[in-house]
């Protein structure tokens, strides 16, 4: 094979040298292509596997940890939820849409897969500032591709983050998160077991579309990447409406063995996997493959990655009655090939064999590095700042933090999704986390998704602690408990050591933050290459968290509401201005160190929110994040159903700036009636918590004092205003 | 009574509207597959919300061929009740059972949001439990919900008052900016001249339990189950 091919299937000689070893020859171009595939980064995790050993994955709910399409918990009642996160990071910057929509399909796909019907849809989005029409075009796009792939489909979209900055610019992150509920005894992995059961194709037909989408997902973007267009694949909501349906339909009725999609790496992949961890073989026929288009070759079949399409082994003589239920569904149910023994991959097309692998070889056996890491040289300047001097007019500050897009309301987004078909969304978007009841039960799933990029950039460990530990707060804030996670880690290129070290010790912290608040990681997906033109992302972990809130009556939402007028802070505040929506929005200024977090505090005061909440204490709870204190506040105010004003006096020795917008950690602003402050003291004490009485609610003003002096002092309106019309106004039809 | 809840593919509020009528109302209720001939000797059709063969070529346009649509077609004939919801509107007015066609809402983008909509009649088998001029918050989630028909025809639903549901403002009062999408004489919900096929754009299903935040599209539900009721 020469070496152009060899580096136009981003292998690099070392590697296929190993390839050669292990194959005891050449490989054919079909053969290198499915390689090229599953020994890419996107698929292999040939430089992450060894660190995401550390994670904790173990946990008295984890059902199915790391390594199957999705993560399992139980959560009671015969009932399982099935979750997971994934990137679609590359395709949505070249073709947002498309991007974007293929995203939404493919997490479906990993959680039907499991047996489980899927119930809502999560996403966390990063983009470059919208005052680049690039941006904006990036962002349109990628909203309408998730409302209308999910929105078709029918699993609502109801919540997630979107957070702006220029690291995002020329790569746009789109992560994906969904979950689903299956029943205990209906739980479907990928195997192919039995010699001789029937492997099925089912689904679209195969296209030429996709071609080289992991590859492509595995390598950084230099100024061509306009050309990559084609490595995208092409959406069918519809479709995988039906293959939902018919899926979950075959799965009901025991006729199957296994079942996996065909996701990043197609046909390959799906087979080969399969196969591997039954420790069977496998054999298709190509031209039994349905395909859409002429004349294609073994290598593009292979290598499609073309949607909604999934691979079944059906029990033996189940054939017919699988079939039956797809022709119902109008989709294609073909046999394809077979499982065998003596663990090898033979394709075989036009009546001759086109590929004979050893499943080992091409699942198991590629390399595995240890990459080169070292401490950034960026952090010692970046984390080392020099504060600015006190702002003249803090309702000026205020007014501006709530207009930056981080921080602006996301109705203009959220409105785009359905977020509530099936009938089970409890909390509107914009709360701290989703709540989805479960139907004829009591409880309610929460889920949320959290990652602050900018602290990560600054301290990796530290925001790998703060990620877990807000997003564990998010679910506290409206009663629930966190039970397992599933992370997306979005990173540069792993091959440069700064990089490496970002990523080892988002890693440390992710791990030490699951421990402490015993969050097994059950699974999730790791996207490196993160990099156009060699300007690499802020190290962005995503976790998404999911947590149960054992009644569903008890729910607390963030909004201030009538009856309850004592608004208390939970926890304590802290000189802290590094790494601040604040420092970054009034002064350009994205530096200092991120807040400090005390892992063992933050549980305590997440306890006894959740407490004060299943005892009925607490009307409404929020986190202090972005923006801090004064933003936390005022969105309480802007989410109350009658929009009420408050008016607080804060004590502490601290520059006022920090008290307003400083994003310490471990806060939450809850508001409580008379009567039920006593108790709610007494649990803090309990706890070791510290929480103090900041003021009241009522009126239509936004008044803060510091010391007896107003220092903020605005009508609700005004405010309101700036932070439900700048993402509106920015999209505002010309 | 006994309901039946068309399933077409891409339907998607089909589970949610079974749901609701099965343990909200403690209905008989069943689904009807598009590709049959049998009503299953149900009292009320609903067509819910979705997206009937995925709202390729237009919305509705494709599902109006399902062979069940002739017996649904038969079945409003000869006075049945037909209740469209969001896909289900767009599918009767695609087969002809009620006027108009849908536009892309005014701000050519999806909209999942509440609204208010002023009951205008309740004299029809859907609002008979309203009062005329109430006010409903019920939730809309659609792209093309943007009401259209010629002057003639607005002319005559109005002059036959078939004009069910407007949207409003929370205080019933009409205007330019409470019509989310668009619609002309801000329709949300319309019916047939003999008012035994209505079509809405909002969901009903979806406001029908205090904990999804809005119990306001009981009334609809309601009103057929009463109107049943009284006819036996």
């Amino acid at each position: 094979m020469d070496k152009k091919a060899i580096e136009e299937h981003n292998l690099t000689l070392d590697e296929y040298k190993r390839i050669v070893e292990l194959i005891g020859r050449e490989p054919n171009i079909t053969e290198l292509g499915i390689f090229s595939l599953m020994w890419s980064e996107h698929c292999s995790y040939k430089s992450s596997k060894i660190h995401l050993k550390k994670f904790p994955v173990k946990g008295k709910n984890v059902i199915q940890g790391p390594g199957e399409n999705a993560g399992v918990v139980d959560i009671g009642d015969g009932l399982l939820a099935v979750f997971k996160i994934e990137s679609h990071n590359h395709p949505s910057f070249i073709e947002p849409f498309q991007g974007a929509a293929t995203g939404v399909g493919g997490i479906l796909r990993d959680i039907f897969t499991m047996g489980a019907r899927p119930i809502a849809l999560l996403d966390s989005l990063r983009f470059g500032p919208l005052s680049n029409p690039k941006n904006k075009a990036i962002m349109d796009g990628v909203v309408s591709g998730i409302a209308a792939y999910g929105n078709s489909v029918g699993v609502p979209t109801v919540g997630g983050e979107i957070y702006f900055n220029e690291c995002y610019s020329l790569n746009p992150l789109v992560n994906v998160c969904c979950v689903g509920i299956g029943r205990k005894n209906k739980l479907f992995r990928a195997r192919a077991e039995g010699v001789g059961n029937p492997v099925l194709y089912v689904g679209s037909k195969t296209g030429r579309d996709g071609i080289h989408g992991a590859t492509m997902a595995s390598a950084e973007f230099g100024e061509d990447s306009e050309k990559k267009r084609p490595n995208v694949q092409v959406g069918d909501p519809f479709k995988e409406k039906l293959l939902l349906e018919a899926c979950l339909e075959v799965m009901d009725k025991d006729l199957i063995v296994g079942i996996q999609d065909m996701g990043a790496a197609g046909i390959t992949c799906s087979t080969a996997e399969m196969a591997a961890k039954s420790r069977m073989g496998i054999e298709i026929e190509l031209d039994r493959v349905p395909q859409r288009e002429e004349s294609m070759t073994p290598y593009e079949i292979m290598l499609s990655e073309s949607q909604e399409r999934m691979l079944l082994v059906a029990k033996k003589d189940k054939v017919s009655k699988i079939q039956k239920i797809f022709a119902k569904w109008d989709l294609d149910a073909v046999v394809i090939g077979k499982v065998t023994k003596g663990n090898r991959l033979r394709v075989f097309s036009g009546g001759e064999k086109v590929v004979d692998l050893p499943l080992d070889a091409i699942v198991n056996l590629c390399p595995v590095y240890d990459r080169e890491s070292r401490y950034p040289s960026y952090l010692e300047k970046s984390t080392q700042i020099e504060l600015p001097l006190l702002p003249d007019d803090y309702n000026q500050v205020l007014l501006k933090l709530l207009s930056s897009p981080t921080i602006a309301s996301k109705e203009w987004v959220f409105r785009q999704y359905d977020h509530m078909v099936q009938i089970n969304t409890i909390l509107l978007p914009g709360a701290d986390a989703s709540l989805l009841r479960i139907k004829k039960k009591r409880k309610a799933l929460a889920l949320t998704l959290d990652g602050n990029s900018l602290y990560t950039y600054l301290d990796p460990r530290r925001g790998g602690k703060i990620a877990v530990a807000e997003a564990c707060r998010n679910l506290s804030c409206v009663g629930a408990y966190p039970i397992g996670a599933t992370n997306c880690l979005n990173f540069g290129n792993p091959e440069k050591p700064e990089i490496m070290w970002q990523f080892k010790e988002v890693i440390e912290g992710i791990s030490e933050a699951c421990r402490i608040f015993k969050v097994p990681i059950t699974g999730g997906n790791v996207s490196f290459y993160n990099e156009t033109e060699g300007a690499p992302i802020y190290p962005t972990p995503v976790l998404g968290i999911l947590g149960i809130l054992e009644d569903y009556q008890k729910a607390v939402s963030p909004g201030f509401k009538k009856g309850a007028e004592i608004i208390i802070l939970l926890g304590e505040n802290k000189e802290e201005l590094g790494a601040s929506e604040y420092l970054k929005t009034i002064f350009h200024l994205e530096g200092g160190m991120p807040p400090e977090i005390d892992l063992n505090e933050e549980k305590r005061v997440q306890e006894l929110c959740r407490e004060a909440i299943l005892k009925g204490l607490i009307v409404s709870a929020h986190d202090v994040s972005e923006g801090g204190l004064a933003v936390c506040l005022s969105e309480c105010a802007f989410l109350s159903e009658e929009k009420i004003g408050f008016e607080i006096n804060l004590e502490d020795e601290l520059r006022p700036d920090a008290l307003l917008f400083g994003e310490s950690q471990s806060r939450i602003v809850v508001t409580c009636t008379e009567d039920s402050l006593k108790k709610i003291e007494s649990i803090a004490e309990k706890k070791k918590v510290k929480m103090k009485i900041l003021g009241k609610i009522g009126g239509k003003r936004i008044i803060i004092q510091y010391r007896k002096k107003k220092i903020v002092d605005l009508p609700l309106e005004m405010a309101l205003e700036c932070w439900e019309k700048t993402i509106p106004s920015i999209f505002k039809l010309s | 009574m006994k309901f039946g809840v068309v399933v077409f593919p891409g339907s998607n509020c089909d589970y949610d509207t079974l749901y609701v009528l099965k343990h909200v109302f403690n209905q008989k209720a069943t689904f009807l597959w598009h590709k049959e001939h049998d009503l299953k000797k149900v009292d009320c059709v609903i067509l819910p919300g979705g997206f009937s063969y995925g709202d390729y070529l237009r919305a509705g346009a494709i599902a109006r061929f399902s062979p069940l649509m002739l017996e649904v077609q038969e079945f409003a004939s000869r006075g049945g009740l037909v209740l469209g919801i969001c896909n289900g509107f767009q599918v009767l007015q695609e087969l002809g059972l009620l006027p108009g066609a849908m536009l892309r809402n005014k701000n050519l983008k999806f909209l999942c949001q509440y609204v208010y909509l002023r009951l205008e009649n309740n004299h029809t088998p859907f609002t008979l439990k309203g009062r005329k001029g109430q006010v409903l918050k019920i939730p809309i989630a659609h792209f093309d919900g943007n009401f259209f028909a010629p002057p003639e025809v607005i002319q005559s639903i109005k002059k036959n008052e078939q004009i069910t549901l407007r949207y409003c403002e929370p205080n019933g009062a009409l205007s330019e900016e409470a019509n989310v999408n668009g619609s002309l004489e801000n329709i949300a919900g319309i019916v047939n001249e003999k008012g035994n096929v209505m079509g809405m754009m909002p969901h009903p299903e979806r406001a029908s339990e205090s904990i999804l935040g809005s119990e306001d599209g009981r009334i609809i539900f309601e009103s057929i189950i009463t109107w049943s009721e009284r006819k036996r």
